[in-house]
């Protein structure tokens, strides 16, 4: 387990309305990226993703998603995750005009 | 139009009732999402990337004023204002709250419709042919058989847990345009030599990730023989289909792995044993739906003024001369309403737009509207009389393009841009691609072409039967654009062949560009279609057209 670990975010749809959240380092779900925690190592990552998936009245679906560090807090590394973070190009609709 | 009977209501009140149950059960904890989730895809609900998805059977693709108002009215209330009208003839809403889903539901039982068997391993909607019942080239209308099959497979106890989905349907005329072949099973309504109109039965044909062209299991079956006859099939696939594996569940998979003989067969064996059970009520059952679509009461009117508008206005001349099918009846034509204005998303509609898209069916279409597959809506019976009242009124709310079968009427599954399982987005691309044919003004010269994009190898976007196909990907984390050749979804069905390496998202545009210029320099007359061309020339002059810097080496191409 000598390789560097790739930074996680945990992430999950919400329960009641569908959309992308992610865990925050004091255990809230959030509605942006920027404020999930940047989870750095593989045991926390795990520790995190189980504390998820025992959230299952809340939140679905949970895994973990390579992220990296960014000014403003986490920030994807996969363009599906960025669209994750904004909503879909054809309109303004979902978090890039429902902005935290 | 087929009217629910007294257990077709019950029925579908009861199941909003039981869902409306689970979905509180879900909210207040008692169901886990693993005991919720087939539930919820029994009722056609999914959860995408930005929000849950709600998928609604439009059955055949037939539905009247009164449902499409419906549709408009669930997008105002409980979603963004408009709905995604689909290549199986569905209509999706992008954003519903879980919470709102059983109030939905309820608002389309009121109008005679429902979710059920969109989603999961069962029968899915019966498609059919979207011109059915007024197309000139018909046999026979085959909307009382897909009503017969959708009341036989719904909720039908032994094939609630097929193997896989399985998606039947059927067309009634020699020119497909229900692309039967590529389905689990098609049905293709055909006269013998005896002059007795039954089915041609196809099975095993499908896209996804494992493309084939059906294979004909029963060349001729007598029509009173339907139902038992695709029991014995489904029952044979139930049984036999694999479960080890879900990329090789589907029953082309299971008539590859053990031969349409063998499958043949099975089947016949079986279908001896069920014709026994059905003891006739099939038959009293089609005789009862078969008056629901009887042809319309046709009128009469001068089309003089249709004549004299034509002549005068070049607009409508150029929407008249490439939205409009040939009617069975005299006077009469079929209207396809684009939904694919240049720029605007393939298959989406506003409310507003429905609303009038309504209206236009209950006062000059007979109440009737479809949803085709290449996901435009029709007006399958529209007096000529009429057609300038009607293009007026759609190119206000911007319904009037005139491309219905050019390079900018695509097929675009939702993609990326909303699907959980998408690969790369299919939106965007269509977009671009519409746009600059606009641009170049070039698609009425370029003349019919069949351009189709999915976002992954699923295949929603039909790509593997486009003349021109595009599979979206992902490439070691960018999006990657794979372009197939050849493809045809007529009743001369043929699957693309990949034309080489994958493109960018900024060079696939381009790339398309110079496929379809090289096909204006290289057909005979306008009168030789893309994919006639092709079908002349082979693939070769395409790929260089693609692929200019390789020109003679084609070291690259896979």
């Amino acid at each position: 387990m000598s390789r560097r670990f790739t930074p996680k975010v945990v992430t999950a749809n919400d329960l009641i309305e569908g959309d992308a959240v992610w865990l925050s380092a004091d255990d809230r779900w959030v509605r942006q990226m920027c404020e999930a925690e940047l989870i750095e190592d593989a045991e926390r990552a795990e520790a995190r993703l189980k504390l998820a998936e025992g959230q299952g009245d809340i939140v679905v679906g949970a895994y973990l998603a390579d992220a990296q560090a960014g000014e403003n807090g986490p920030e994807p590394t996969h363009f599906r995750e960025t669209f994750r973070t904004r909503g879909p190009s054809n309109y303004a609709h979902g978090k890039q005009v429902e902005a935290a | 139009m087929y009217k629910y009977n007294d257990f077709d209501e019950a029925f579908v009140r009861e199941r909003v009732a039981q869902f409306s149950g689970q979905v509180a059960r879900r909210i207040d904890g008692s169901l886990s999402e693993d005991e919720f989730r087939p539930l919820r895809l029994m009722n056609g609900l999914y959860l995408q990337l930005h929000a849950y998805m709600l998928r609604v059977a439009v059955p055949y693709g037939t539905l009247n004023s009164r449902q499409m108002r419906q549709f408009a009215h669930i997008a105002d209330t409980y979603d963004k204002g408009y709905g995604h009208f689909t290549t199986r003839q569905n209509i999706q809403f992008n954003w519903p709250k879980l919470r709102d889903v059983p109030a939905i539901l309820s608002d389309l039982a009121d109008v005679e419709m429902h979710a059920i068997q969109t989603s999961g391993n069962t029968i899915r909607n019966v498609t059919s042919d979207h011109f059915a019942g007024a197309a000139a080239d018909e046999i026979e209308d085959p909307r009382p058989y897909a009503e017969l099959i959708r009341q036989w497979s719904t909720d039908h106890p032994e094939f609630q847990f097929l193997p896989r989905k399985f998606k039947v349907a059927i067309t009634g005329a020699p020119n497909d345009r229900a692309v039967v072949k590529a389905h689990d099973i098609g049905l293709r309504i055909v006269r013998n030599d005896a002059g007795q109109v039954g089915f041609e039965v196809i099975v095993g044909g499908g896209l996804g990730r494992t493309p084939m062209v059906g294979k004909v299991i029963r060349d001729f079956l007598p029509k009173e023989d339907l139902l038992p006859y695709l029991e014995a099939i489904v029952s044979v696939y139930n049984l036999l289909g694999r479960r080890d594996n879900k990329y090789k569940a589907r029953i082309k998979i299971t008539v590859h792995e053990n031969g349409i003989e063998t499958v043949r067969d099975l089947v016949e064996a079986e279908f001896i044993q069920r014709r026994e059970l059905f003891n006739g009520a099939d038959q009293a059952l089609l005789a009862e739906i078969e008056p629901a679509f009887a042809q319309p009461d046709y009128i009469t009117a001068d089309s003089q003024g249709f004549d004299d508008f034509y002549k005068a206005d070049p607009v409508f001349r150029s929407w008249v001369d490439t939205n409009l099918t040939e009617h069975r009846q005299p006077g009469y034509a079929i209207v396809t309403i684009s939904l694919k204005a240049h720029g605007a998303t393939p298959g989406d509609a506003t409310s507003e737009q429905m609303r009038v898209m309504a209206d236009l069916a209950q006062e000059f279409g007979h109440d009737e509207l479809r949803v085709s597959h290449e996901q435009n809506i029709v007006l399958p019976h529209v007096h000529k009389a009429h057609l300038p009242a009607i293009h007026a009124r759609l190119a206000a709310v911007g319904l009037a393009t005139a491309n219905v079968g050019l390079v900018s009427d695509i097929i675009a599954c939702p993609g990326m841009d909303y699907c959980a399982l998408a690969t790369a987005r299919s939106i965007p691309i269509a977009q671009q691609i519409a746009e600059r044919f606009d641009e170049l003004k070039l698609e009425h010269e370029v003349g019919p072409l069949k351009l189709k994009i999915s976002g992954c190898i699923n295949a929603c976007g039909h790509h593997h039967v486009g003349h021109i196909g595009i599979l979206g990907l992902d490439r070691a984390g960018v999006e990657n654009y794979q372009i197939t050749l050849g493809g045809d979804a007529t009743e001369n069905a043929a699957i693309g062949e990949r034309a080489g390496p994958g493109f960018s998202a900024d060079a696939i545009v381009p790339a398309i560009e110079r496929l379809v210029l090289a096909y204006l320099e290289l057909r005979e007359g306008p009168q030789e279609t893309f994919i006639d061309a092709y079908r002349r020339l082979g693939a070769e002059p395409f790929k260089a057209a693609l692929y200019p810097d390789e020109a003679g080496g084609r070291k690259h191409a896979a």
